[in-house]
């Protein structure tokens, strides 16, 4: 039996979906079997960013219609063989998902996937709602800015009522010297407010825009920050315990030997 | 059977009447014999109205006994009843009275659009967030942060306080009264309390320490049996 997890966070635009897409990548390439179901009816966006938007040809609606089978609609990725994709759809009915159907269908994918990824759509009416009945964890995202961290908040008083293990937390798009100077808010003031299990945090990192454009989840590309604090929270799903990334920027050469003989720069 | 006899035992006191009726005569039996003694006295028309206090010892009177006594020495007499007093009370007041007069302890952190309401005083372990809300009939202590909006005194207890282990709130009400956060960001205080300063007719915000002098029945069970 697989276990299914929403990433879901209240607000718009704090990245959901890029942080969906690239733990389930990140999950795949230590070879796990994962399933991504984008929830999103209407906005789809994770086909995009997976880039396998023209690979669509059923999508969650036509399945719990009964248009399709639920293997018809799922798109296999292009890179991994145990990774696949169930889209949202872009034009039919918002109010054609309950909560009903979606547990169908996870309760389905559940015999064949070790983990099935939920990308909730923003917002807390029906899709919320739908996204969060099958699930059996949750992920919450926010960005170090107040509004974010309020939605989250509420977010999490939401996921108290439903069946659903205690979420965790993922703190994305971290500007590390805004951080500094005191004008974003601080990691340990987030975890103190929402006062739940930190999962990982993200740094703000070009290569993740460059990334989503390109349709290669960031998760698959070398070393950059952002890439490997996907792959570390992937490795904390597994239950690996990882050390948190380090802020500083790396220092080269130069300014290392500048420091080590004491010369401020 | 009792006889009747010395029933109803009225008293002056330098506040008005007070009107004894023997717990151990039938209800029926006071009545009769209220309605001959006071058929006995016919007051002028000008005289000042006099307040009566009804004493029951230990009976239990309900609501329609009470207004049938309070229009028997009301009528036509300069009388109005000031207050009953009973040695008993109902079941169901008790219980009120209990709950009214209990301390409740939650242990959660009231988040972001979550409102947490409570008869009695409330003693909170754990957050409120900004954006939640907690309220209480009595005080409210917060062991924790109090980062949202606390209404102490919800039913018009002025003398209400709320007290929190790390005060920032974006609003503190107490009875009618409603402080807020000031606009620019503010650090918030350790260990304090709100309550309602009588001299500058607002809320203000003081040491907890302060509680022991301004707020000296905040300990005992009289007041909160009292004031609920």
């Amino acid at each position: 039996m697989g276990e299914a997890i929403v990433v879901t966070s209240g607000k718009g635009g704090v990245g959901k979906t890029t942080t969906s897409a690239n733990i389930g990548t990140a999950l795949a390439l230590m070879e796990k079997k994962v399933c991504l179901i984008d929830t999103d009816i209407g906005l789809r966006n994770l086909d995009v960013i997976m880039g396998l938007e023209n690979r669509i040809i059923y999508d969650i609606v036509d399945v719990i219609e009964e248009r399709c089978k639920l293997s018809q609609a799922m798109i296999k990725d292009k890179r991994f063989d145990d990774l696949a994709l169930l889209p949202a759809a872009q034009t039919s009915d918002k109010t054609a998902v309950t909560t009903e159907g979606m547990k169908k269908i996870v309760q389905e994918l559940k015999q064949t996937y070790d983990y099935i990824i939920i990308d909730c759509p923003a917002g807390i009416e029906q899709g919320f709602q739908n996204a969060t009945a099958a699930a059996d964890k949750a992920i919450v995202i926010t960005t170090p800015e107040k509004s974010s961290v309020r939605d989250a908040d509420r977010i999490i008083g939401l996921l108290e009522n439903e069946n659903i293990e205690p979420p965790r937390l993922v703190i994305n798009r971290i500007r590390n010297h805004m951080m500094k100077n005191g004008d974003m808010l601080d990691i340990d003031d987030i975890i103190q407010i929402l006062s739940i299990d930190l999962i990982g945090i993200v740094i703000d990192d070009d290569s993740v825009i460059k990334a989503s454009n390109s349709g290669e989840p960031v998760a698959l590309q070398g070393n950059s920050k952002a890439s490997v604090a996907y792959r570390n929270i992937a490795r904390r799903i597994l239950g690996e315990t990882v050390p948190l990334q380090s802020l500083d920027e790396e220092k080269g050469v130069f300014q290392k030997l500048k420091n080590f003989i004491g010369i401020r720069s | 059977m009792f006889d009747g006899n010395g029933t109803i035992t009225i008293k002056g006191t330098k506040d008005g009447l007070t009107l004894f009726i023997n717990d151990r005569a039938s209800f029926d039996n006071a009545i009769n014999e209220l309605a001959e003694k006071l058929s006995e006295y016919t007051p002028k028309k000008d005289e000042p109205i006099v307040p009566v206090t009804v004493k029951l010892g230990n009976r239990y009177i309900n609501d329609e006994q009470k207004q049938q006594l309070e229009k028997m020495i009301g009528n036509n007499h300069r009388f109005s009843i000031e207050a009953f007093d009973s040695n008993v009370i109902h079941r169901e007041e008790a219980l009120k009275w209990k709950q009214e007069s209990d301390i409740q302890v939650v242990n959660k952190v009231v988040r972001s659009g979550q409102v947490l309401e409570n008869t009695g005083d409330l003693l909170l372990i754990g957050d409120v967030n900004p954006g939640g809300k907690v309220s209480a009939t009595g005080n409210i202590f917060v062991m924790g942060s109090l980062l949202g909006i606390a209404h102490a005194g919800q039913n018009g207890d002025r003398e209400a306080v709320i007290a929190a282990s790390y005060m920032n709130p974006s609003q503190l009400r107490i009875a009618d009264y409603i402080s807020r956060a000031p606009d620019y960001e503010t650090d918030g205080v350790y260990l304090e309390c709100g309550l309602i300063d009588n001299t500058q007719n607002k809320i203000v915000i003081d040491r907890l320490q302060v509680l022991s002098s301004m707020r000296k029945d905040i300990s005992g069970f009289e007041r909160r049996m009292l004031n609920g």
